[in-house]
């Protein structure tokens, strides 16, 4: 109904000031009508005012934005190298800023100033070889500052040294759904691929690797706080993208491929939640939410439920219709309270079993390790006799 | 006086000659006469350009009022898709898609491009026609072929394609994985290889001919700077189009054959495909090796339009005119490298990042030129503020506040919590969206007397500007925000996430601007319909211009002139030039004995 309304006033407004130009049109019957439609001193008069008009509105819708949408932007990062990135974000936002203010207030002010008229002749400027090396030369050394500042954070943060102590998790997409796969006590996850999904190995874990024997699989992400976690990625059938706003941290999910990411994180939910600007936050959500509820209780809806804060992992590559709904809790531990999270889940190996266990009593664990071994055989055949052909193309 | 005149011209351009009589056929539609061919380009663009714009009009609504009901939803999009009047996830996807699509394929490549470049190029250097006529009508004709097929893939059942503009594979290519790349993928890639043969047959002639058939005295240094553009904007056309070319075979390979370029081990509906070593970062590659410079093969034609416009209504030279030429060059260059900044997070080694991240912020300092530029060609000019130098004025505008954001998406870091946000929305909206818009509304309305012989509106014009100019800002500085905020694009709805239920108000606000600002282009049709019939008569030059094209008759003449091609003794923007007393001296005036050359 509203956007009824919105329409005919738009359509309203169209009319009254169609009528108002052709009022304008009138009025200028029987002057000249070859240029009646090229500006006339009048017109350039009323323009230069409306383009310095039009400044104030650029200058003040600006720093209202600021004042009443600023404080949406994320906030304190919640890991070691959001530090650094929002560092480098904070100096390209001043930069941004001033050269906005200055070009801006120039290119309009000029307009407004030099508006034309039957007396004024232009200055003949073509060019001048002093401006323009200041123009090039000044870009390109703040470029320089920015482009080795940001290389630097770059480099820090994508590129995990060998020998650092990290705990490595996988995360594994899929329309439309997070899964995470803890390494386990040898911290090290053991192969995986899709080929190998069957029943409760719903991530293609290859059972026969010894590393994957102790690998736990959840569907909520737990990380200790203060230490470096280091994220493997993968994907079952599109491309997902992992996005945690808070920790400043991204990267895609490609269905073939592992990607990585790495990061500490630096604040528990509970800190998290703690934090000034979030009490606040929180505090003003669930004020529209409430708000919200009384709408719906009125149509006969539920009222909605009062927002608590959590870390989220969110998809950020689209990746099917229900795209806009695929996400995964993140919690943020003590160090001591992860370790007590992570030594209460069962293993995939014992998901298995017991999985087996409860289809057939009977027969037990057996059958699904031969269904593995098989699907292994299988593609071993396969591989050797690709081998086999591609020996003989090469000895031809 | 139009067919008798061409005849009895004796220049030195024969091969031109027509002494049939044309019918309507000929004239209207299958025409070879480059000037009949733009107005074709330009009408299509136009109705393309409502439909995208409609489209982005019906997902902001679904955006600000997430799950509502509207009876115009079920009329648009019907029961399948709109069931009750509340619009289907599947087919907010598809809107998005075709959206992005249509808007930049259709509307600013063809529609801005294949306007122009059609019009000025032979009426700018001094050429009868383009190179070859019959391939210009074959260019077009394919154009609107691609565009009724992309057109038709809105009504197959499962819906249009729905992977997003960039349609990376898996997603465009498994039926499984999403409706929309079924039937309406497979339509939407055979759009794409019919528009790119368009292109390329475009954009081979837009280069003959200005390699070519340039008039007497018309060196490269005296082209106007629209020419400029256009040709560089056809070279690098040529060059990047058919990697998207191969992109599409490659995918239609793959969705239709069984090959493996993209896919591999993927596990779908409760089955392994057999899809193996391909990679769809390879995709990503071969897709944004187009993708980015067809960003500048937008944006260079606006920027010509809107150096001559600003020349033209400043009354003064470009200032820089060898400097905008080496800008345009230096952009040209630098855009073919650094496609990878689309890709920082696609999962490729970061070290090739860290080279994307440097060329892209190079591209930074061309642009800066050119920015401060046509800020200097303002400065004590004496300004006429028709409504085409307000469009170019409004271009100059979002070209800076965009193009200042890509300093942090172009930068590998900044773009981790950024990517993929309503961010990037906001900047590239900002910076090529509206600006090439803009730029072809200037070109619009200061071309429009040459197109049709008529002038169009000036106070609609004005309104039009005004209306649009608060309206883009309206839409995208606060969609700035909510990119910050982490908000992800395309996203059909945030009611998932309480997370960001402080930003619907936000969305509201956004919505509501777009709908005024797409409600008041009514007004620019009105205007551009009404006058192509009701219009002031114009005048040979209306603008004063110095450009070549304002020295033909009003009255459109296959091959231009009706007499020999004019000379040209002078570059493109003599205004105001102190050794004379008018403001402007055509190109084609000899220059005065001992008269200097003012200018590098």
């Amino acid at each position: 109904m509203t956007s009824l309304l919105v329409i005919i006033v738009v359509v309203l407004l169209a009319v009254a000031l169609w009528q108002l130009t052709k009022i304008f049109d009138l009025t200028q019957v029987g002057t000249s009508s070859d240029d009646s439609q090229v500006a006339s001193d009048n017109d350039n008069n009323i323009q230069g005012y409306v383009m310095f008009g039009f400044l104030a509105f650029i200058y003040i819708f600006t720093i209202y934005g600021l004042l009443k949408w600023g404080g949406l932007a994320l906030h304190t990062p919640a890991s070691e190298h959001g530090l650094l990135v929002d560092s480098l974000m904070n100096i390209t936002w001043v930069l941004i800023f001033v050269v906005q203010f200055i070009t801006q207030g120039l290119l309009y002010w000029f307009s407004f100033k030099n508006r034309g008229n039957k007396d004024r002749k232009a200055l003949f400027f073509a060019d001048s070889n002093k401006l323009e090396a200041i123009w090039s030369i000044i870009p390109s050394v703040v470029l320089a500052v920015l482009i080795l500042y940001g290389l630097y954070a770059w480099n820090n943060i994508m590129f995990v040294d060998k020998d650092e102590d990290v705990i490595e998790i996988e995360l594994y997409a899929q329309q439309f759904k997070w899964t995470a796969r803890y390494a386990g006590q040898d911290n090290v996850l053991g192969k995986a691929n899709v080929r190998l999904i069957e029943g409760v190995n719903t991530l293609g874990v290859d059972m026969s690797d010894p590393n994957a024997q102790d690998d736990i699989v959840v569907s909520e992400l737990h990380i200790p706080k203060g230490k470096k976690v280091h994220f493997k990625m993968r994907s079952q059938d599109v491309l997902h993208s992992a996005y945690f706003p808070h920790f400043r941290a991204q990267m895609n999910c490609v269905p073939g491929m592992v990607t990585e990411f790495a990061f500490v994180p630096t604040y528990t939910t509970a800190e998290y939640r703690e934090l000034s600007f979030m009490v606040e936050k929180v505090a003003n959500i669930n004020k529209l939410r409430s708000e919200k509820s009384v709408e719906l209780v009125a149509k006969g809806g539920t009222a909605l439920d009062p927002y608590t804060f959590d870390y989220l992992l969110l998809c950020n590559k689209i990746c099917g219709a229900s795209h806009y709904n695929m996400q995964m809790k993140v919690v943020v531990d003590t160090p001591e309270d992860y370790k007590k999270w992570l030594s209460e889940k069962t293993t995939l190996a014992q998901d298995i079993k017991a999985a087996a266990a409860a289809e057939k009593p009977t027969e037990g664990a057996e059958s699904t390790t031969d269904t593995t071994v098989k699907v292994k055989d299988t593609v071993k055949a396969v591989i050797d006799t690709v081998k086999a052909a591609v020996a003989k193309v090469a000895v031809k | 006086m139009s067919a008798e005149a061409h005849g009895h011209d004796h220049g030195h351009d024969h091969e031109h000659e027509h002494h049939h009589k044309d019918t309507f056929i000929t004239k209207y539609i299958f025409s070879i006469d480059h000037k009949m061919i733009a107005k074709q380009y330009l009408i299509t663009g136009i109705v393309m350009g409502v439909i995208g714009i409609a489209m982005s009009l019906l997902f902001r609504m679904q955006l600000a009022w997430p799950e509502e009901s509207f009876k115009i939803f079920n009329v648009l999009l019907g029961d399948k898709f709109a069931p009750d009047g509340v619009m289907a996830n599947d087919i907010y996807l598809a809107l998005v898609t075709i959206h992005g699509t249509i808007m930049v394929f259709f509307v600013l490549t063809a529609g801005l491009s294949g306007t122009f470049s059609n019009l000025l190029i032979p009426l700018q250097i001094g050429a009868r026609d383009m190179a070859s006529g019959f391939m210009n009508m074959i260019s077009y004709w394919l154009f609107f072929l691609s565009a009724v097929v992309m057109l038709c893939s809105l009504f197959v059942e499962a819906g249009p394609a729905s992977a997003g503009w960039t349609i990376y594979p898996p997603l465009s290519a498994l039926p499984q994985a999403i409706p929309g790349s079924g039937a309406g993928m497979t339509l939407w890639l055979v759009s794409m290889a019919i528009f790119i043969a368009s292109s390329l047959m475009g954009s081979l002639n837009y280069i003959v001919t200005v390699i070519n058939l340039r008039t007497k005295g018309m060196s490269m240094t005296r082209l106007p700077l629209t020419i400029w553009t256009f040709f560089v904007t056809a070279i690098i056309g040529v060059i990047s189009f058919p990697v998207l070319l191969s992109a599409a075979l490659l995918l239609i390979f793959d969705r239709s054959f069984g090959t493996s370029f993209f896919l591999s081990d993927i596990y779908i509906a409760g089955e392994v495909l057999h899809y193996q070593g391909g990679s769809p970062v390879l995709f990503e590659h071969l897709f944004w090796f187009l993708g980015h410079p067809e960003v500048y093969i937008v944006i260079l034609p606006a920027m010509g339009l809107v150096s001559e416009i600003m020349a033209t209504n400043s009354r003064k030279p470009i200032f820089g005119y060898r400097a905008m030429i080496m800008s345009v060059l230096a952009i040209a260059f630098l855009s073919t490298i650094v496609w990878g900044h689309h890709m920082f997070l696609s999962g490729m080694n970061p070290f090739l990042g860290s080279v994307f991240t440097f060329t892209t912020l190079l591209i930074a300092i061309p642009s800066a030129v050119k920015a401060f530029n046509w800020i200097t060609t303002l400065w004590k000019g004496n300004l006429q503020f028709n409504p085409a130098m307000l469009f170019s004025i409004g271009m100059v505008s979002t070209f800076i506040t965009g193009g200042l954001t890509g300093i942090i998406l172009g930068d590998s870091t900044l773009d981790i919590n950024v990517h993929d946000t309503y961010f990037v929305i906001a900047h590239f909206h900002l910076v090529m969206g509206i600006s090439a818009l803009y730029g072809m509304f200037a070109g619009i309305y200061h071309w429009f007397p040459k197109m049709y012989g008529r002038m169009l509106n000036k106070n609609l014009g004005y309104i039009h500007f005004w209306v649009t100019a608060v309206c883009a800002y309206g839409v995208f500085f606060p969609m700035h925000f909510i990119g910050l905020a982490g908000l992800p694009r395309r996203y059909y709805t945030n009611t998932n996430f309480p997370l960001f239920d402080d930003l619907q108000n936000v969305n509201v606000l956004i919505t509501t601007f777009a709908l005024v600002g797409g409600a008041f282009q009514l007004v620019f049709l009105y205007n551009f319909f009404s006058s192509i019939f009701y219009g002031k008569k114009a005048v040979q030059n209306p603008w004063r211009s110095t450009t070549l094209e304002w020295t033909t008759p009003v009255e459109h003449i296959h091959g231009n002139w009706p007499g020999e091609i004019p000379h040209v003794y002078r570059w493109p923007y003599d205004y105001s030039n102190p050794n004379h007393d008018v403001d402007f001296v055509p190109q084609n005036v000899p220059m005065k004995e001992g008269e200097e050359v003012l200018h590098h």
